[in-house]
């Protein structure tokens, strides 16, 4: 029964994303949920590693331009004019994401501890992030790259992005939701809560974390082709951005990592508070130090994000009222203890 | 020929001041098991408060790290006590995300205060250069290795000769043992964490009178410390000196060599392949199996 809710409440998550754009129509409004979207499927494509199995990796947004650089070399090269077309070439940045994540995951997860891989991931953003400000004839260096003009405009312009990016999220989600259900998440799970242990009860811990770290190089290439399609032009330090990897980590964070829920809602509440900070404050420096405050609150107040700090909220609710109601019909001071005996 | 030779002597100087710059984030780590993103924004604070001292107050660089110093171990007191110290479960994570944050508060106030513009600390041993067996070479930099020098050995003398050294390295060994044996790794920790603030101060001054910088710089001065301390081996002292002169010789040569587009790639590849090689780093004990 708990399942069938959740669903619906799904359901009628989608319909109201599917209904939001011809409500609110204005490009201003579209643009804040195109990218709440595309972080919805950036994050919880990025917890499939860094959630489930505790592998930080700061270096996601290497696969954002893996994407972003797959789109405009390939409409380059190959001549192909701005149209619906683009959004298959879109999902080749996904492949091209995959195939780089081979080796990259290869020689990063070798390294046992997480503290290394984490430096080692963050190595690899700032490596894409120079070999495409150096290899001038292909990436145009800090010039940046052009990407065709979509052949629809005006006022429906942002259309095709939004549910390009609304479809990209939702196949994310779902693909995250039948990882964490499936044999294979609880083998991610199990390396989270100690991998030793779950190499010792037989799961395969190298090939769980390998599997998981290309997988989730996908979806975030598919998003930065998109990025790159919807803004039209890219450069090194914008596709390449630091900051990327740090908006993923918080939005997983903020709303519960290893939840499903969390990056969801994450994404919801970072993008459009970035934004309207950006927006407001003039970029100045101010919208760093209020962004920065922000995070430091969150993390000290909630260490484990929201959906878990909700989940646990009530849960113990739950427990109180099962006591009082204990309490009330059999008096009886010393069943307390025992139901509240969970851990704290 | 002269040139190459030339460019191994400034990458092993300025190795120097890298290492002083890379010794705070390898301590923290060692001691609280923390990655201090906010070190490459500490080593900028610290840069600027030097700036600031000089071209304010008019007070030399080196005399002003009396001044400097202090301020920052104050500084990374309070970071530690307010923000590291609450963080009970998932350190690894939180930590990384704390550090950020501090890192991204810091940039925004220093910009807000000195603006986007590029500045460089000047003293007049700044600009002065001397003849070293046909080989000119700014003062600054002989003056920041030796400094260096200096500090990292009062370091290793305060690690292997206190008895603060001897609870540190026992804390740094094994973290539960030695709260068992009655150490107060709390108080280690907050010591730690402000004396690698501290000594940050120092190599902000060096970095911010060899490089023009700005409230930006902090992405790519953190991004090369942190390659300095996993090629040297994460919480090895030695290793970040060694490392650092690795990376710097080898930058400079290729800077000089081949091309400079590419000689900071080289910061990257570098740690890449040894970790493809010797995953632990080049000092790092190698990972102990938990039971």
């Amino acid at each position: 029964m708990k399942r069938n809710r959740m669903g619906l409440i799904a359901l009628i998550a989608v319909v109201a994303a599917v209904v939001y754009p011809f409500v609110f129509s204005s490009t201003e409004a579209t643009t804040i949920v195109f990218y709440a979207l595309l972080y919805v499927a950036i994050a919880s494509s990025w917890n499939i590693i860094g959630g489930f199995t505790g592998y930080i990796s700061l270096g996601h947004a290497a696969f954002f331009g893996l994407g972003a650089y797959t789109i405009a070399l390939v409409a380059d090269h190959l001549g192909i004019p701005g149209g619906y077309g683009l959004f298959l070439v879109a999902l080749l940045g996904g492949v091209v994401a995959a195939l780089f994540a081979v080796p990259m995951g290869f020689i990063a997860l070798r390294l046992r501890t997480i503290h290394s891989f984490v430096i080692v991931t963050i190595a690899y953003l700032f490596m894409f992030q120079l070999l495409a400000f150096n290899l001038l004839g292909v990436t145009n260096g800090s010039s940046g790259l052009a990407i065709p003009q979509p052949n629809w405009s005006g006022a429906f312009f942002n259309m095709p992005f939004y549910f390009a990016a609304l479809v990209l999220a939702v196949l994310t989600v779902l693909l995250a939701y039948w990882i964490r259900n499936s044999r294979f998440g609880l083998g991610l799970l199990a390396i989270r809560d100690d991998e030793d242990k779950a190499a010792g009860v037989g799961v395969d811990t190298w090939k769980h974390k390998f599997a998981a770290y290309i997988i989730s190089a996908v979806p975030i290439g598919i998003a930065g082709a998109i990025y790159a399609y919807f803004s039209s032009y890219i450069y090194p330090q914008t596709v390449f951005d630091p900051m990327i990897d740090l908006t993923i980590v918080l939005s997983a964070f903020l709303g519960g990592m290893g939840t499903l829920l969390g990056p969801i809602l994450g994404a919801f509440i970072l993008q459009p508070a970035q934004q309207l900070l950006t927006f407001y404050t003039g970029a100045a420096g101010w919208d760093l130090v209020l962004f920065g405050v922000l995070f430091l609150v969150v993390i000290l107040l909630m260490p484990s994000g929201i959906v878990p700090t909700i989940v646990e909220r009530t849960r113990r609710a739950r427990v109180r009222e099962a006591v009082q109601k204990a309490d009330e019909t059999v008096p009886t001071p010393d069943a307390n203890p025992a139901a509240g005996g969970g851990p704290r | 020929m002269n040139l190459v030779f030339g460019s191994v002597v400034l990458g092993i100087l300025s190795g120097g001041i890298y290492a002083l710059m890379a010794v705070g984030l390898t301590l923290s780590f060692g001691v609280l098991e923390v990655i201090n993103i906010a070190q490459g924004m500490l080593v900028v604070v610290g840069a600027y408060l030097s700036f600031a001292l000089e071209s304010y107050w008019h007070i030399d660089p080196l005399l002003g790290l009396l001044i400097t110093i202090p301020t920052l171990f104050l500084l990374g007191f309070g970071i530690e006590w307010a923000f590291l110290r609450p963080l009970k479960q998932d350190r690894v994570a939180l930590s990384i995300l704390v550090t950020y944050a501090v890192a991204l508060i810091l940039e925004g106030l220093m910009g807000l205060w000195f603006g986007d513009n590029f500045v460089a600390i000047h003293a007049w041993y700044v600009d002065a250069a001397i003849n070293v067996f046909g080989l000119y070479i700014a003062d600054i930099y002989l003056i920041g290795f030796a400094l260096a020098i200096v500090l990292l050995g009062a370091v290793y003398l305060l690690l292997y000769r206190s008895k603060f050294g001897a609870a540190l390295r026992a804390t740094v060994q094994n973290r539960e043992a030695a709260v068992l044996i009655g150490i107060d790794v709390q108080r280690i920790s907050t010591l730690t964490f402000a004396i690698a603030t501290g000594l940050t101060a120092a190599g902000g001054m060096l970095f911010g009178a060899t490089t023009a910088f700005n409230a930006n710089s902090m992405l790519d001065l953190i991004s090369r410390l942190l390659m300095i301390i996993i090629l040297g081996g994460m919480g090895s002292m030695g290793g970040a000196l060694v490392a650092s002169l690795i990376m710097l010789v080898s930058v400079d040569v290729v800077s000089v060599a081949y091309t400079p587009t590419w000689s900071t790639f080289v910061f990257f590849a570098l740690t890449v392949v040894v970790m493809v090689v010797r995953p632990q780093g080049l000092f790092g004990a190698p990972p102990a199996r938990k039971v």
